[in-house]
C-alpha cells in the first residue's frame, strides 16, 4: 500500500508534545530536500499538534495511514 | 469602619499645567488616576491597548515609575495596562508631562469606552486567525474615552480559545474562520477528523473522507491547519461579535449576536452598538442590563443593518 521509500524513520509512540515535533524537526534538519522521513505518532494529542506545526515549517505531509492506535505519516522535507 | 481610609478629603488645590486648580478627586478617576487607601497617594494607570509595549517605551517608562512611585513598583493591571502605584496628587502634573514626553498617555475609569485587550492574534500566535493587535490599536485610537452609561470594554480574542473573554466583554469580538472542504483533492487520510477537538468531523469508515457536523464546528480552524493536502480551506475569516458580557459581582455571558464578520465593519458595530445603548439605557447601568430590560431583539432589529448577512438573529445563518 505504501508507495513513497522513506529515507530515515522515528517512532514517536509514546513521545509527548511536543518532544514529538522537536525530534521530528531535528532529524528533518539532518536531511536533504525532498528526502522523505516516516514518523509514527499516537493517536490523540500528538496527531492533533504534530502535522499543523509539521505544515507551519513548510514541510510536506505526502502519505497517511492509519495503524490500529497510531499514525504512519510520510513526510517530505522542503 | 473607615479605618484604612485615611484621607476623606475629596477636594483639593493642585498645581495642573502650571496653573492652580480645584482638583475633584472623584473626577480623576476619569482620567485614569485611582485614589489608594494611603494619604495624598494615587494609582497612575497607563494606556496599553492590547497590552502591548515597545521595549523602548517601557525603559522609558519604568525609569518614570522608579522616579515617581514611592514604594518603586508598578502593577500589571487585569486589562493589560501598567499601573504605575503610590504616585504623590502633587506630581500628578509631572508625571503626565513626562509621560507624554515619550508618547505614553494615561488611560481611564469611569463610564466611558475603556483600552480594549486583545492577545496575541494571528502576527505571532499559530492559533491566531484575525490581528487582533491591530483591531485592538483602532479601537482605542477611534473609540477611547467615548462616553457611555457605564463602563464598556471592550476586546479581541485571535481564536476560539478566547484567551482576552470576549464572553464577559460589553462588546467583544473572536476570531474564527469557515472551513471550506473539496472533495478532489482529500486522501481520506483521517488527519481532520482526528484533529477536530469538537468531534464536528467523523471519517467515513470506508473512504476515511471527513462527514462534516456544523452545527458541532466552533470555527477553529483546525481541520484547515492539520490537512497535509489542503483539501479544508478557510473560506473566509471574521469575528464572532459578542455584546452584553460582563465579570464583576454579578457575572453575565456575552450573546452571540454576529460570526464572521470582516475586520473593516468592526467599526461600524462598535459605533451603533453604542449608538444603541445610548438610546436605550440609563445612567449606571451596563449594557448586558439594558439588554435584559429591554430585550435582545430591539438590538438585533437596530443592527440588522449593520449586521446583514453576518447577523446572528436568525441562528440558522451559521
Amino acid at each position: 500500500m505504501s508507495e513513497i521509500k522513506a529515507k530515515e524513520s522515528l517512532d514517536l509512540r509514546g513521545v509527548l508534545c511536543p518532544m514529538n515535533f522537536v525530534k521530528t524537526k531535528l532529524k528533518l534538519e539532518s536531511m536533504e530536500p525532498g528526502e522523505v522521513l516516516e514518523i509514527l505518532l499516537d493517536s490523540g494529542e500528538p496527531i492533533q499538534n504534530v502535522p499543523k506545526s509539521i505544515k507551519d515549517e513548510g514541510h510536506k505531509i505526502v502519505e497517511v495511514n492509519r495503524e490500529d492506535d497510531y499514525f504512519r505519516l510520510k513526510i517530505e522535507k522542503c | 469602619m473607615d479605618r484604612f481610609i485615611e484621607d476623606k478629603v475629596t477636594k483639593v488645590s493642585v498645581n495642573l499645567e502650571g496653573e492652580e486648580k480645584k482638583l475633584d478627586f472623584n473626577d480623576l478617576k476619569t482620567g485614569g488616576f485611582i485614589k489608594q487607601r494611603q494619604k495624598d497617594l494615587f494609582t497612575v494607570r497607563l494606556r496599553c491597548p492590547g497590552g502591548r509595549i515597545t521595549t523602548d517605551k517601557l525603559i522609558e517608562i519604568s525609569k518614570i515609575a522608579h522616579k515617581y512611585s514611592k514604594e518603586s513598583v508598578v502593577h500589571l493591571s487585569f486589562r493589560q495596562s501598567l499601573e504605575i502605584l503610590y504616585v504623590d496628587y502633587k506630581d500628578f502634573s509631572a508625571i503626565v508631562e513626562e509621560l507624554s514626553k515619550i508618547g505614553v498617555k494615561v488611560a481611564s475609569c469611569g463610564p466611558r469606552v475603556r483600552v480594549p485587550t486583545a492577545c496575541g492574534g494571528c502576527e505571532y500566535n499559530p492559533n491566531g486567525l484575525v490581528d487582533t493587535q491591530k483591531m485592538a490599536k483602532m479601537v482605542d485610537e477611534k473609540y477611547f474615552g467615548t462616553p457611555t452609561h457605564h463602563k464598556f470594554k471592550t476586546s479581541f480574542s485571535g481564536c476560539p480559545i478566547d484567551c482576552a473573554r470576549t464572553n464577559e466583554m460589553d462588546l467583544g469580538f473572536q476570531g474564527v474562520v469557515d472551513p471550506e472542504w473539496e472533495e478532489p483533492t482529500c486522501t481520506g487520510c483521517t488527519i481532520c477528523a482526528e484533529a477536530c477537538k469538537e468531534d464536528a468531523i467523523e471519517s467515513h469508515p470506508d473512504t476515511g473522507k471527513p462527514i462534516y457536523y456544523r452545527d458541532k464546528c466552533i470555527f477553529c480552524g483546525d481541520c484547515i491547519r492539520a490537512c497535509p493536502t489542503g483539501a479544508w480551506r478557510a473560506k473566509r475569516y471574521g469575528h464572532l461579535v459578542r455584546i452584553g458580557g460582563k465579570h464583576g459581582r454579578h457575572p453575565v455571558n456575552g450573546k452571540e449576536v454576529a460570526i464572521f464578520l470582516p475586520d473593516e465593519k468592526v467599526p461600524e458595530v462598535i459605533e451603533k452598538t453604542i449608538e444603541w445603548y445610548l438610546a436605550n439605557g440609563i445612567r449606571g447601568e451596563r449594557i448586558a442590563t439594558t439588554i435584559k430590560r429591554v430585550g435582545i431583539e430591539s438590538y438585533f432589529r437596530f443592527m440588522e443593518p449593520v449586521f446583514g448577512e453576518y447577523s446572528l438573529a436568525d441562528k440558522e445563518k451559521v
